[in-house]
């Protein structure tokens, strides 16, 4: 016994439905949830009744009751939830894999259902007149929505390190170019460039539009079963190497100003694990796909995960640093939050296993490992996926 | 002008007495009881000692501006109606480590508009003001620059 789940535990199985940002979807939350868990468990090659461990998001709008009714599941000895939003999809697949490697259950499933595409959906939009949370220190001074904290975060980082704008429209630009080549993408036919990038419209300065993930409905799953079981299935394992959540000291959700070191976020916590317990090391990684439902939180994490120095993350997008062709690492080569969709992040961990499995758009030559993470800025999860 | 302002609770014992030093003019920060520490936000325990017992120091309410954001919408109908507006988040001159987010505005009972964003600088020094919005008064921040 190794005393962690190293490559116990595979991905065998992955599932999307259409991913809308315009428009939206029809089909309700619940639905869409059990869609994409259905084509997970086909692709898996397994049967409804094979599964029996279930994480999710304690955002989901509908539970394992009611997905296990729907997809006709059969007795579920796993179930786990995890809190903290865009922190939640890795940890999801990592609980999933700790209960399979710990013998809780023989086949899980992790997934995010959301829709968010149309304006009437906005979280930020829909706060109580009265807060008795951690929001009474930001909300009445106009700090309202998500964008507004990082925005406050992303400046200071600026300050410090003389980051400039243009470093994060590499981000938002790279992204781009990524969602070009993949017909999945919301912004596949749309490019974008410098000049259009500073001359948007300011959400929260120094954060214009460009720097913001879209708002999209859709619903992505995936299977987990015992890396043994795993060679008996029809896709090439994908194996969970490692695995970790990060919540720093003194931390709030995410207005996280009130700390000593505010720009050293949760993914420095969570690496720290991550790397102790893999075999892999920052440079070893072929590909990253990064959370970005703000393009700073991609330098920031690039610090955070160990890629580089602490305020060398800005510099570290310049001369095509995260390009899928030839960059130094690439980054969100389905075009991530910012020009994919925006599915909490979940759909890091569906690309991450395209890309192990050689079926990305934007396909890094001899992909043999990738790291995914969730959110920086809060409580947060990452994956070492290989193959 | 300001009702539709999301504002606090202010019937939570471990936060109160923030709001209640607002309401009389005072920026007061919550002290360990036992080891004297200071803390930001205010919370039940100590994170330095584990006691439970505290009071409320005041400070000069003096600081410079440790960040700050200029919002744009789309905002809630109250806030669109002021925007684009400037808050910041401002460390305290007796205490750097207390940071407190605030709107920047020209002098008391003058709202954001009366700010050019555009002269904002990180390290610029402020000083608190208070409005009342509704039955909470909440600490806001000006600063010579701006008057």
């Amino acid at each position: 016994m190794s005393g962690t789940i190293r490559d116990e535990a595979a991905i065998v199985g992955m599932g999307s439905t259409a991913l809308s940002s315009k428009g939206g979807l029809e089909e309700d939350e619940l639905t869409l949830a059990c869609l994409a868990i259905s084509a997970a468990i086909d692709d898996a090659g397994l049967e409804p009744s094979d599964v029996d461990g279930l994480a999710l998001f304690d955002m989901e709008s509908k539970r394992e009751v009611e997905v296990a009714r729907n997809l006709g599941l059969g007795e579920i000895t796993f179930f786990a939830e995890v809190g903290y939003g865009g922190g939640a999809a890795c940890a999801t697949v990592g609980h999933a894999a700790m209960a399979v490697a710990s013998g809780q259950c023989d086949v899980a499933v992790a997934w995010r259902a959301r829709k968010r595409a149309a304006k009437s959906t906005r979280v930020w939009s829909q706060a109580p007149k009265r807060l008795d949370d951690s929001d009474q220190w930001t909300r009445p001074a106009g700090l309202l929505r998500p964008v507004d904290e990082i925005a406050m975060l992303t400046r200071r980082y600026m300050h410090e390190y003389g980051v400039t704008r243009e470093q994060l429209a590499n981000v938002a630009l790279t992204l781009r170019r990524h969602a070009n080549r993949n017909p999945r993408a919301a912004m596949y036919e749309k490019t974008l460039d410098l000049d259009q990038y500073l001359s948007a419209r300011w959400i929260s300065e120094p954060l214009c539009l460009f720097d913001n993930c879209l708002e999209s409905d859709g619903a992505l799953a995936v299977v987990i079963t015992s890396a043994e079981r795993a060679r008996d299935l029809p896709h090439e394992p994908i194996y969970v190497h490692a695995y970790s959540q990060g919540l720093p000291e003194q931390h709030q959700i995410m207005s996280n100003f009130f700390c000593e070191d505010p720009l050293r976020g949760p993914s420095h916590a969570a690496a720290r694990r991550l790397w102790a317990n893999s075999d892999l090391k920052p440079h070893d990684v072929s590909c990253a796909q990064i959370y970005d439902a703000f393009s700073p939180l991609i330098p920031l994490s690039l610090e955070g995960y160990g890629f580089c120095e602490r305020g060398e993350g800005a510099a570290f997008t310049e001369d095509g640093g995260l390009d899928w062709d030839g960059g130094r690492l690439p980054v969100n080569t389905s075009g991530g939050s910012l020009s994919e969709a925006y599915v909490h992040g979940f759909n890091h961990v569906i690309e991450a296993v395209r890309q192990l499995r050689g079926e990305s758009t934007a396909q890094v030559e001899d992909a043999s490992s990738c790291l995914v993470t969730s959110g920086e800025c809060v409580p947060t999860s990452a994956l070492l996926l290989r193959n | 002008m300001e009702s539709g302002w999301i504002l606090p609770d202010l019937s939570n014992e471990a936060t109160r007495g923030f709001w209640d030093g607002c309401a009389e003019g005072e920026l007061r920060i919550q002290t360990c009881s036992d080891c004297g520490a200071t803390r930001m936000p205010p919370r039940p325990m100590c994170p330095r000692c584990r006691s439970v017992d505290y009071g409320w120091t005041a400070m000069s309410g003096e600081g410079r501006i440790w960040s700050f954001v200029v919002a744009h919408p789309p905002l809630l109908p109250a806030y669109a109606e002021i925007a684009p507006y400037p808050v910041v988040t401002v460390e305290l001159l007796e205490d750097p480590m207390i940071r407190i987010v605030g709107g920047l505005v020209g002098g008391p009972g003058l709202d954001a508009a009366s700010v050019d964003t555009k002269t904002i600088e990180i390290g610029d020094p402020v000083h608190v003001v208070f409005a009342k919005v509704e039955d909470v008064t909440i600490p806001r921040w000006t600063g010579a620059k701006w008057a």
